[in-house]
């Protein structure tokens, strides 16, 4: 068995961003485990640019913001392994793995950190009635095909929601000879950025229908077409306001879901809000010695904000390693989201300086004009923020000096 | 000219093929989809039903209680999954109680071992997520599990392995009667034909007779399979008490750990036979049913819907006879318990055909077994390490989410009866049918079958033969 | 007058451009890449054109490679259609230069990774 004193589960962006920052916080015994066969995880099929503004203050594509973090890995020595499965997990921190090249191995490790990702959410999840013909696609499944398998996938699309995953792949498919037929939201607003809704759609005249969803799916071998009708307010259709669009090829971008088959193996326990393991602010699981960061622990809007998360989990492991026990304090703060709050992240605030400033990461549940954000410790108002726009799709964030110690943070929007 | 023509490739063309495998007979079965098991077989609850509900004297009731006694020793030697977890049909008030005791007796009328009636704290003690306040429940210990498209290729993979022949995307238009025989589409000749088409089974009937004694009537079920995680919610059948539109929506456990809720039950017109979508209304009420029975049955992680057509016979019951046209053997109306029957179906259409053949003689390079096929997942840990010393693609992982091998995909591309699509495979090996539902094994399983088949990438089908998954290469300057 | 959305960062300033003499006047940017933007949206809108080539002996079949600035809308097309013709051959480093100085737009087509 060989021994690392960190092992990070999963090359993507979390994973490269948490073993750099350890690396560099004087933790040097650091192996990577990587399904796929390189680095960069889907990074690697994101070749539109937009990443990096906020880390690199530059606007980079997937694979060149991927690229700078292996390059720093590889500058560095980091140990890596490509196309290996992390098979199982032991609580005193043993890993077993499994390569074609390899075999089964066993590494004994200090800490982990868990950076497994998310994967997409299928039409099963949402349970689109209708037969189950071949050209229904989640849009990261197209987005590999076309940009890394250089296949096309269809000739008359149409998009169920309205992600930036799928107004980007509406461009992709349209400049690749495509016709896109329209983008569908459930939602009465667009889930992506502004940005993308004109240079994705609105620049090749393509429909957004807000407030829409698919009712019926035909086709017996390959799709022959959809329909799609208008919602009310409980998102139920609406009888009479269906279109029947014929299309061969239907792309979903109807949300992502942490994958965290291995944390739940392994004991982590897990946020059912997020879907994710529960962290305290070291990014620290409920296993001590167990971290985890980026979208295994809750799906980000940017790369950047993993990236930024990531760093802190890296950081906390290599201190974890060098003997600080985050668990060892007296008290603990839980965070509980109030009205209008769908999570936060840190579920979990172990007992601090009060120097040290806890990040509060989360999402509101619906949309919000001119709100305010109350952070209130035991039910006092410690922090208000006023905002004039809140959104699910946007990821909110409060910076926090936490003067004593409480036992409870509610985080609540005040309409 | 070959001796018998098995006319659909179900479970019941299946082990009807591998039954006759036996003897020295030119055995062909035609499919007119692209893979076997693609019709009712392929969407089904795989319930291996004990029998306590189909009446004395019919021949449903003798296939269901033969069918289930022979499953474990089938399941042993053709290598397909079988697990006897044991059935209860819940009784919520004293007018379901009744039934559930005529059920009881009719069982031990019928010879079925182990059949209790459980109170209601029994029931609730077994099974802690049926929600409801139960009144009783039959428990019947010999109700089990199965797998039923691995089944259905188990019984093709062995009968091909004997020397039958399959036939796939080959679709039986017409059948003249000919002085030995018959003649199919103006190009088979066969002696005998063996009907086990499904719900076409009448169609088909009707191509050799104006008069045919029965009708099939296409009774839809749709269907929600939750994700694994969800394994153990029950770990019984769970039927409600049964009505004269069948047994009822089940909440069971399938053999590979995920939860399966349906069937609801609608009977279509003639003319719908092909209309296996689920539809917005059903699956809606299908939820609210079931949750009669189970109020906190976890939708949320439902990983897909699906449809099954089941062949109900205007008669009532199982058609198995050599029909009034001479050398044409009826399989038909097999309906639920189908699956459950299908060994014991065989045995009897095996005993018609020898009855129709004067001297059947023994095939003498009959191999009575299948052989086994590889889970690397359920493997031990040294039995893992040697395979993959052995063959190297028992190390890769293509499928995450159920933890499939490289190597068992490709031994499932090249084995009789292989799988050529990517349904194909999932139905034999399982990439895809988990979670993430092939988005991300997809691409690999893809792949992979391009260079085990050596086809184009867009040659490669999700299921029928007109289900391309890739359209063209990117870059490709265009002819002027 | 006119309203547009700031694309040149995922911000997504509302910003309003009014015609000023020769040029535009425009507010609601939070920053001076907004105005410019503005401005070349009404006299000559561009954009960023990410996509692929190509590429033998490489770990994929494809390159993914992007305009090295915004490129005139008017020959997206045509651009398409260029790097449908490319093929490159592996080794590639990330930057390095595909088509160069493309339709004389001083625009070069670059790759978004190294490739092996």
């Amino acid at each position: 068995m060989s021994a690392y004193d960190l092992v990070v589960i999963g090359g993507g962006p979390a994973g490269l961003a948490a073993a750099v920052e350890a690396y560099d916080n004087g933790v040097e015994s650091i192996l990577i485990i990587e399904r796929d066969r390189e680095l960069g995880g889907i990074l690697m099929q994101c070749i539109h640019n937009g990443f990096g503004l906020h880390h690199f203050k530059e606007e980079l594509t997937g694979p060149a913001y991927a690229e700078r973090f292996i390059n720093m890995l590889k500058a560095k020595g980091i140990d890596y392994k490509i196309d290996t499965m992390v098979a199982e997990m032991t609580k005193d921190k043993r890993i077993k793995t499994m390569s074609a090249t390899d075999g089964i191995t066993w590494v004994q490790a200090k800490a982990i950190i868990l950076a497994m990702g998310c994967r997409e959410r299928t039409r099963g999840a949402i349970s689109i009635p209708g037969s189950r013909p071949a050209g229904v696609f989640t849009a990261g499944t197209a987005q590999r095909y076309i940009n890394m398998e250089g296949y096309m996938v269809g000739e008359r699309v149409f998009i169920l929601g309205s992600g930036d995953i799928g107004l980007i792949m509406a461009r992709r498919m349209t400049l690749e000879g495509a016709k896109v037929l329209g983008v569908a939201e459930i939602m009465p607003h667009s889930n992506g950025l502004t940005r993308n809704i004109v240079q994705c759609l609105d620049d090749f005249e393509i429909p957004l229908y807000l407030s829409h969803t698919i009712v019926e799916i035909r086709g017996k071998d390959r799709l022959s077409g959809i329909t799609i009708a208008q919602v009310d307010e409980k998102m139920q259709p609406i009888e009479g306001t269906e279109k029947v669009i014929e299309c061969d090829t239907l792309l979903l971008s109807v949300g992502l879901i942490p994958e965290n088959e291995i944390s739940r193996a392994l004991g982590v326990v897990i946020d059912p809000r997020t879907k994710g393991p529960l962290v305290n602010q070291y990014m620290e699981t409920s296993l001590e010695g167990v971290f985890a960061c980026g979208n295994v622990v809750h799906v980000h809007d940017l790369v950047d904000y993993v990236t930024e998360e990531s760093i802190r989990a890296g950081r906390n492991a290599a201190a974890f390693i060098k003997g600080r026990q985050f668990k060892a304090v007296e008290t603990y703060t839980m965070t509980a989201p109030g009205e209008g709050i769908g999570y936060i992240v840190p579920q979990e605030i172990c007992e601090q300086s009060t120097d040290d400033t806890v990040t509060l990461l989360f999402r509101v549940k619906k949309t919000y004009k001119n709100a305010r954000i109350n952070v209130l410790g035991d039910g006092e108002k410690i922090k208000s923020i006023k905002k004039l726009h809140l959104a699910p799709s946007e990821m909110e964030r409060v910076d926090l000096k936490l003067e004593k110690a409480y036992q409870q943070l509610t985080v609540e929007v005040e309409a | 000219m070959f001796d018998v023509t098995i006319i659909g490739a179900g479970v019941i063309g299946a082990s009807v093929a591998s039954y006759l495998s036996k003897y020295q007979l030119s055995v062909v079965v035609l499919e007119r989809e692209n893979d076997v098991a693609c019709g009712t077989s392929k969407a089904n609850t795989g319930l291996v039903h004990a029998g306590y509900d189909t009446h004395a004297g019919t021949v449903k009731a003798a296939m269901n209680v033969r069918g289930n006694q022979m499953y474990e020793a089938e399941s042993e030697r053709l290598k397909f999954p079988f697990r006897k977890i044991g059935s209860l049909v819940v009784a919520l008030n004293d007018e379901e109680y009744e039934v559930v005791e005529s059920l009881f007796e009719n069982g031990k009328i019928l010879g079925i071992e182990g059949l209790e009636i459980l109170d209601g704290n029994a029931v609730k003690a077994m099974e802690p997520s049926i929600t409801a306040e139960p009144v009783g429940a039959l428990y019947a210990p010999s109700a089990g599990i199965t797998e039923p498209w691995e089944v259905t290729m188990a019984y093709m993979e062995h009968a091909m392995d004997n020397g039958v022949a399959l036939k796939l995307n080959y679709t039986v238009s017409q059948i003249q009667k000919t002085s030995d025989g018959f003649l199919i589409n103006d190009e088979i000749e066969t002696k005998l034909i063996v009907n086990c088409a499904g719900v076409h089974a009448d169609d088909l009937y009707g191509m050799v007779t104006e008069t045919p004694e029965f009708k099939i009537i296409p009774r839809r079920g749709q269907y929600y399979l939750l994700d694994k995680e969800t394994e153990g919610f029950v770990n019984h059948t769970i039927f409600p008490t049964p009505t004269k539109m069948g047994k009822g929506i089940v909440v069971a456990p399938t053999i590979d750990g995920n939860i399966l809720v349906g069937p609801d039950s609608e009977d279509l017109p003639q003319s719908m036979k092909e209309a296996t979508e689920t539809t917005r209304e059903n699956l809606m009420a299908l939820k609210e049913n079931a949750a009669h029975m189970c109020g906190n049955i976890p939708f949320h992680l439902n990983i897909t819907n699906f449809s099954g057509m089941r062949a109900e016979p205007d008669t009532g019951d199982f058609i198995i006879e050599m029909s009034k046209v001479d050398g044409f053997v009826n399989v038909a109306g097999i309906k639920s318990p189908g699956l459950s029957s299908a060994p014991a179906i065989a045995e009897r259409v095996e005993g018609i055909v020898k009855q129709a053949f004067v001297s059947l003689m023994p095939n003498e390079d009959y191999v009575d077994t299948r052989r086994e096929r590889i889970k690397f997942n359920h493997l031990d840990e040294a039995a893992q390490a040697a395979l993959m010393r052995k063959d190297p693609r028992y190390g890769r992982i293509i499928c995450r989410c159920e933890m499939i091998t490289e190597g068992e995909i490709v031994d499932a591309i090249h084995r009789n009866c292989g799988g050529r699509t990517l349904n194909g495979i999932k139905r034999r090996v399982r990439p895809g049918a988990g979670r993430c539902q092939g988005g991300f094994c997809g691409p690999r399983v893809m792949e992979i079958l391009s260079r085990e088949l050596d086809l184009p990438l867009t040659a490669i089908v999700q299921e029928g033969k007109d289900a391309y998954i890739l359209t063209k290469e990117t870059k490709v300057e265009e002819e002027a | 007058m006119k309203q547009m959305i700031c694309i040149v960062c995922p911000k997504g300033c509302h910003l309003t451009v009014t015609p000023s003499g020769d040029t535009f006047k425009v507010s609601g940017n939070e920053c001076p890449r907004g105005e410019k933007y503005a401005i070349e949206e009404m006299t000559c809108p561009k954009r960023m054109v990410p996509s692929t080539v190509r590429i033998e002996g490489g770990l994929l079949h494809r390159l993914p490679v992007i305009t090295d600035q915004p490129i005139e809308k008017k020959y997206i097309g045509d651009l398409m259609k260029a790097l449908n013709g490319v093929t490159v051959k592996a080794p590639i480093q990330q930057g390095e230069i595909i088509l160069e100085n493309i339709f004389d737009t001083k625009v070069n087509i670059v790759a978004s990774r190294s490739m092996m």
